[in-house]
C-alpha cells in the first residue's frame, strides 16, 4: 500500500484575455527545504481529470487550460497529498515548492538522506552536476573543489581527500550507506570509489555524525546514490569526456528502472584509460591509468518498509611514476638535484612498474521496517574485500608484486530511529565488525601489514531537540571497542632494538632465524562525544556551534610498520605501544543563506591528545646505502583554521564564488610546525549562467596556492663520495597560481557538451602535499571535452 | 513493551557478533628474496695472497649496520683479477643473486669508485649482450704504496652506455665502501 504525500502550490496569476481554453502552465515543482527538484510527482486537474508527472528535472505541462479557477491535487511518493485551487488567467509559469515529508523516500536509497547528519555541523555538498565534471577524474579531484578539503597526491591520479589537514585514518569515508574498508592508513591509497556512482558528496568537517564512528578526527565523507522515483519509468545517462592530457578519457553510464509499485533497480558502469600525464615540458613517464567499475542495486521502498541490495566492483591500475622509484639517499639527492625527472620516457599507454593495482568489492543489503510506536529500524549487513597489489621496479620477475595484500570486512548493524515528540527526535544503533588482513607471503617481501584479525563493536545513540524556531540543540555519544589479533614476523634485530624483547617477551612464539614471530593481541576502548546547538536569526542566518570528542584506536600501519617503503624510499617503523588517539575540535559556523550573496564562515580549533605522526629520526646505514629513519610517534597536537565560502550576483546571471581555506598545525610537544599541513589556498570563480539559453554555463576560475611558510625542518644530510650533502626533503614549493575555463550547454534536448579547460596558461608548478613534487612538475595543461546525454 | 523489542534486537544482535572464534593459522615466514646481504670481492694475484674484501648486513635494513672485513692489504704494483659476489644469506641455502645480476647484465653495472690517492686502476672485463660493462669481474692493478676507499656500486636498470657513476642513473641495489691498504 502506498502512502502519498502532499505538496501544495502557490500560484500567482498572469493576465490573457482569451476565453478560449489554451491556456498553459509550466510548472516546476521543488523541495521547500533545500531546493532540490521533485521529479515524478503527479498532478492531477480535478475538474477535467487531465494527470501529469514531473519529469526528471521537476517540470511539467498542463496544456488546455480555460481561464477559471482550477483544484490541483499534488502527490509525491515521497509527501503527503493535498489539494489545491489555483486561479488561471492564460500561460502561467511558476515555480512550486512543496513540503518534502521527511525521511520517506531516500531512507532505503541513503540512510537519513532527506535529514542531515548532523544538525549542528555545518556540510559542504558536492552535486551531480558538478560531480559528472570530475567523470574523468577521482573523488579526491571533485572534493578538492570544495573549501577547507585538501589532498594528498601521490603523482595526479592517487589523490587522498584531506579535511581540514587531517587524512587516512582520521577520514571516515560512507560510501552508499556504507563505511570504507579499503587500507585507507596508507597515504599512497586512494579510495576505491568510482566518483560517477555518487548522486551526491557531502563533507562533515567534523566527528559530529556519530552513527558513523567515533574516530572521524578529521571528518566524514558521503557519497549518496542518486534518488530514484516512485514511478513507472526507465531513464539512464551517459558521459562520454575525452582529455588532451593522458590523451585518454572515460565514459560512463547508469540505467535505472522503476515501478509505481517501489520496485527499482539502477545499473551503472564506468571505463578510464589514461596514458602517460605530461608537465607542460616532459611526459610525466608510467602514470597512465586503467580503472574499470561496474555497480548493482535492486530493491522496493515502501513508505513502512524496504528492501535494498547493493553491490559495486572497483577495480583501479594506476602507473606511479618511475623516476620517483630510487633507492637509498645518495640517489634520493641526484634526483631532488635534478631539475627534471631522471627518467622520461616517449608518451605510452603502458602501464609498467612502479604500479598499484587494487580491487575493491562491496556488496551491501539494507532494510527498513518503520515500526508502530517505536520508530524506523533499519538493519544493514556489509561486506567488502579490498584486494591490493603494488608492483615495485625489482629484479628477476616484473610480474610479481611487492605488496599483495587482501583485506576483508563483514560489518552488522542495527539503527532505529525515532521521533518522541514534534520537537525531539533520537537516534540510536549498535554494530559489529569482523576484519581479516591476508598478506600473501609469495611476494618475497616482508610483509608491510602483518596478518590480523579485528574485530569492534559499537553502540551510539544520538537525539535533538528542537526548542524553539531559533534554536536546536544536539547531543550524541559512541562506545567503540576493538580487538585486533595479529601476527607479526619482526626482525630480532629491531625487536631488540626496540626493548621488545624485554618488554613484551610473552608474545614472541616463534624464532625463525633472523625473524621473530609474534602474536600481539591489542583492546582498544573508544568513547566519543558531540554537542552543538544551532541559532537562527535575522531571516537568513544561522549560527552553528559544536563541540566532537573523538578517539581513534592506531591502525595496523602506525603499529607494526617495519621496514623499508619502497615507494616513500624510506624506513618506516610503527610502534605496538601506542594508544588511542583523543581529538577535542570545536567549530563554528555563520551561514548567510540568501539568493543574492551567501557565505558560510567556518573557524575552527582541533586539540589532538596522542596525535600519531610520522617523522624521521635519523639515518640507517644499509647495504644498498642510507635511508632516512621515519618513526611513527604520538605528540600534542594543535590545529586550527578557517573555511569560507561566498557567493554574490554580480549582475543578472553573473555570480562570484569566493572560497578561501586555511589551516595551521603545531606539534606541542616540540614546538614545531606540523608537517604536510595544506598550504593557505583561495579559489574564486566568475560564473555566468544563463537559463534562458540552452543552460549555457562558463566559469572562469582562479585558482592560487600560497607556499607553505610553516613545516618542520626533516632534512638530512648524506656522505656522496667525497662531500657531504644536505637532502633537503622539507622545504615547500612556490606559490602558484592555475587559471582554469569551464563551459557548458545544452545543445541538444538533454544532451549536454562540456568544454573544460585546466591550467590555461600551462604553468609549471608543484604541490607540496603531492608526494612525487621533488620528483616532477605536477601536470600541465589540460583540455577536455564532455558530452553528456539524460535519456 | 518498547524497551522489550529494543532488547529483543539488541540480543539477537550480539549473539551475532559473538560467533566468531579465535583460530589462529601461522602465517609464512618470508625471506625477502631481493635483498642482498653480502658483497664479496676476491681479488686474486698472479702469485700471492688472495684478498677478500666483504661486506655483510645480515638484517637488511634493520637496525644492524653492515660489517665490512677487508682480509689482508694489497701489494703495490699487482695484477689482480677480481671477482664479484652477491648473496642473500637470509635464505638458507644462501642465494646467489650474482647469478640473477648476469642473467639481467643489460640492466645492471657494478661502479668501482676509487678516492684520489689510492693508486688502483679497474678495468671492466665483463660485458652484457650489447657490449656494455658489467662489472662481475674485474682486473684490479695497483701501483705505489698508498691508502683509500674504494666504493662498490651495483645499479639497477642504469642508463648504458655511460661515461661512469656520475651520469648512469638507475637505482643503488648495493654500495659499499672499503679501506684499502697498498704496502
Amino acid at each position: 500500500m502506498r502512502l502519498y504525500a502532499v505538496l501544495l502550490l502557490l500560484f500567482s496569476s498572469m493576465l490573457s484575455y482569451s476565453q478560449d481554453c489554451n491556456a498553459t502552465l509550466y510548472g516546476t515543482l521543488l523541495d521547500v527545504h533545500d531546493g532540490s527538484i521533485l521529479s515524478g510527482a503527479t498532478i492531477v486537474v480535478a475538474q477535467t481529470g487531465t494527470a501529469v508527472q514531473t519529469d526528471l528535472d521537476g517540470l511539467f505541462t498542463i496544456t488546455r487550460l480555460c481561464n477559471s479557477t482550477y483544484q490541483l491535487q499534488v502527490s509525491h511518493p515521497s509527501c503527503t497529498t493535498k489539494a489545491f485551487s489555483i486561479r488561471i488567467q492564460g500561460d502561467l509559469q511558476k515555480t512550486f515548492k512543496l513540503e518534502h515529508h521527511l525521511e520517506a523516500l531516500n531512507e532505503i536509497i541513503v540512510k537519513g538522506d532527506a535529514a542531515k547528519q548532523t544538525q549542528t555541523l555545518y556540510e559542504n555538498k558536492i552535486d551531480a552536476e558538478t560531480i559528472s565534471q570530475f567523470s574523468s577524474g577521482s573523488l579526491g579531484d571533485a572534493l578538492n573543489s570544495l573549501s577547507g578539503v585538501s589532498s594528498l597526491n601521490t603523482g595526479n591520479a592517487v589523490v587522498k581527500p584531506m579535511i581540514n589537514g587531517l587524512h587516512s585514518s582520521r577520514i571516515v569515508l560512507i560510501n552508499n550507506g556504507v563505511r570504507m574498508q579499503d587500507q585507507e592508513w596508507g597515504a599512497e591509497h586512494a579510495p576505491s570509489i568510482d566518483i560517477n556512482s555518487a548522486g551526491s558528496i557531502k563533507v562533515i568537517k567534523g566527528a559530529g555524525a556519530l552513527q558513523y564512528g567515533g574516530n572521524a578526527i578529521g571528518g566524514v565523507i558521503i557519497t549518496e546514490a542518486p534518488k530514484v522515483p516512485l514511478l513507472d519509468s526507465l531513464y539512464g545517462k551517459t558521459t562520454i569526456t575525452g582529455a588532451t592530457n593522458g590523451r585518454g578519457g572515460a565514459v560512463t553510464s547508469s540505467l535505472t528502472k522503476s515501478y509505481e509499485n517501489g520496485w527499482y533497480g539502477t545499473l551503472q558502469g564506468t571505463l578510464k584509460r589514461f596514458g602517460d600525464f605530461e608537465a607542460p615540458d616532459y611526459v610525466l613517464s608510467n602514470t597512465g591509468l586503467f580503472e574499470r567499475n561496474f555497480s548493482a542495486r535492486f530493491g522496493i521502498n515502501r513508505i513502512d518498509y524496504g528492501l535494498e541490495a547493493y553491490y559495486s566492483y572497483f577495480r583501479n591500475e594506476i602507473g606511479i611514476l618511475r623516476a620517483s622509484h630510487v633507492g637509498g639517499a645518495e640517489d634520493q639527492v641526484r634526483a631532488i638535484a635534478s631539475p627534471e625527472p631522471l627518467i622520461i620516457r616517449d608518451f605510452t599507454y603502458d602501464i609498467g612498474s612502479p604500479r598499484q593495482d587494487v580491487t575493491h568489492h562491496l556488496a551491501r543489503i539494507r532494510g527498513f521496517k518503520e515500526v508502530e510506536n517505536l520508530g524506523r529500524v533499519t538493519v544493514q549487513y556489509d561486506f567488502q574485500q579490498n584486494n591490493r597489489f603494488e608492483y615495485d621496479v625489482r629484479r628477476g620477475e616484473d610480474d610479481q608484486a611487492s605488496v599483495d595484500l587482501d583485506l576483508k570486512t563483514h560489518t552488522l548493524g542495527i539503527d532505529l530511529k525515532s521521533t518522541l515528540s514534534e520537537k525531539i527526535k533520537i537516534s540510536t544503533g549498535i554494530s559489529g565488525e569482523y576484519q581479516n588482513n591476508f598478506a600473501n607471503p609469495e611476494t618475497g617481501v616482508r610483509r608491510l601489514i602483518p596478518d590480523y584479525d579485528r574485530y569492534s563493536v559499537a553502540a551510539f545513540f544520538t537525539g535533538n531537540y528542537q526548542m524553539n524556531e531559533q534554536w536546536l540543540l544536539e547531543a550524541g555519544a559512541r562506545f567503540d571497542y576493538t580487538y585486533m589479533d595479529a601476527l607479526k614476523f619482526y626482525r630480532k634485530s629491531f625487536w631488540e632494538a626496540r626493548g621488545y624483547d624485554t618488554e613484551f617477551p610473552d608474545l614472541v612464539i616463534q624464532e625463525n632465524g633472523n625473524q621473530v614471530l609474534t602474536n600481539p593481541k591489542l583492546s582498544y576502548y573508544n568513547p566519543s562525544f558531540t554537542i552543538g546547538s544551532t541559532y537562527a536569526f535575522g531571516e537568513v542566518y544561522t549560527l552553528f556551534a559544536n563541540y566532537s570528542l573523538a578517539s581513534r584506536a592506531p591502525n595496523a600501519s602506525e603499529l607494526f610498520s617495519e621496514g623499508l617503503h619502497h615507494s616513500a624510499s624510506r624506513i618506516e617503523l610503527g610502534d605496538l605501544r601506542f594508544d588511542t588517539e583523543i581529538s577535542h575540535k570545536v567549530s563554528l559556523t555563520l551561514q548567510r543563506k540568501e539568493e543574492k550573496f551567501d557565505f558560510a564562515i567556518t573557524p575552527y580549533s582541533n586539540t589532538i591528545n596522542n596525535f600519531i605522526l610520522i617523522e624521521p629520526t635519523g639515518i640507517q646505514q644499509t647495504i644498498r646505502g642510507n635511508f632516512q629513519v621515519w618513526e611513527y610517534r604520538q605528540t600534542q597536537a594543535q590545529l586550527f583554521g578557517v573555511d569560507i565560502d561566498a557567493s554574490i550576483v554580480l549582475f543578472d546571471q553573473v555570480r562570484f564564488i569566493h572560497q578561501f581555506s586555511l589551516v595551521k598545525g603545531y606539534d606541542r610537544s616540540q614546538d614545531e610546525s606540523l608537517i604536510n599541513m595544506p598550504a593557505v589556498s583561495t579559489l574564486n570563480t566568475i560564473a555566468y549562467n544563463n537559463t534562458n539559453f540552452r543552460n549555457l554555463s562558463i566559469r572562469l576560475q582562479s585558482d592560487y596556492v600560497f607556499a607553505q611558510n610553516e613545516f618542520p625542518n626533516n632534512n638530512f644530510e648524506v656522505q656522496l663520495e667525497e662531500t657531504i650533502e644536505t637532502v633537503d626533503v622539507s622545504t615547500p614549493p612556490d606559490a602558484y597560481h592555475l587559471v582554469h575555463l569551464n563551459a557548458s550547454i545544452e545543445a541538444l534536448s538533454n544532451v549536454y557538451i562540456g568544454l573544460n579547460l585546466h591550467n590555461i596558461f600551462n604553468t609549471s608548478y608543484r604541490n607540496y602535499l603531492n608526494r612525487l613534487r621533488y620528483y616532477a612538475d605536477d601536470i600541465g595543461r589540460n583540455i577536455s571535452l564532455q558530452v553528456k546525454v539524460n535519456y | 513493551m518498547k524497551t522489550l523489542k529494543i532488547s529483543t534486537i539488541y540480543f539477537v544482535l550480539s549473539v551475532l557478533f559473538i560467533s566468531c572464534g579465535d583460530d589462529d593459522s601461522i602465517p609464512e615466514i618470508i625471506n625477502e628474496e631481493e635483498i642482498i646481504t653480502t658483497v664479496t670481492l676476491t681479488l686474486t694475484p698472479g702469485t700471492g695472497d688472495v684478498i677478500i674484501l666483504q661486506t655483510r648486513d645480515l638484517d637488511g635494513e634493520g637496525p644492524n649496520v653492515p660489517i665490512t672485513t677487508i682480509s689482508g692489504a694489497l701489494s703495490t704494483n699487482t695484477t689482480y683479477a677480481g671477482s664479484l659476489e652477491f648473496l642473500n644469506e637470509t635464505q638458507s641455502p644462501a642465494d646467489n643473486i650474482t647469478e640473477e645480476v648476469i642473467e639481467e647484465a643489460e640492466e645492471h653495472q657494478v661502479f668501482y669508485t676509487i678516492s684520489t690517492g689510492l693508486n688502483i686502476t679497474t678495468t671492466y672485463i665483463d660485458f652484457d649482450s650489447n657490449g656494455n660493462p658489467l662489472g662481475t669481474a674485474i682486473t684490479l692493478i695497483t701501483g705505489e704504496a698508498s691508502a683509500g676507499s674504494l666504493r662498490v656500486t651495483l645499479r639497477h636498470e642504469p642508463t648504458k652506455p655511460n661515461t661512469g657513476i656520475d651520469n648512469a642513473g638507475g637505482e643503488t641495489d648495493v654500495t659499499t665502501s672499503f679501506n684499502i691498504e697498498i704496502d
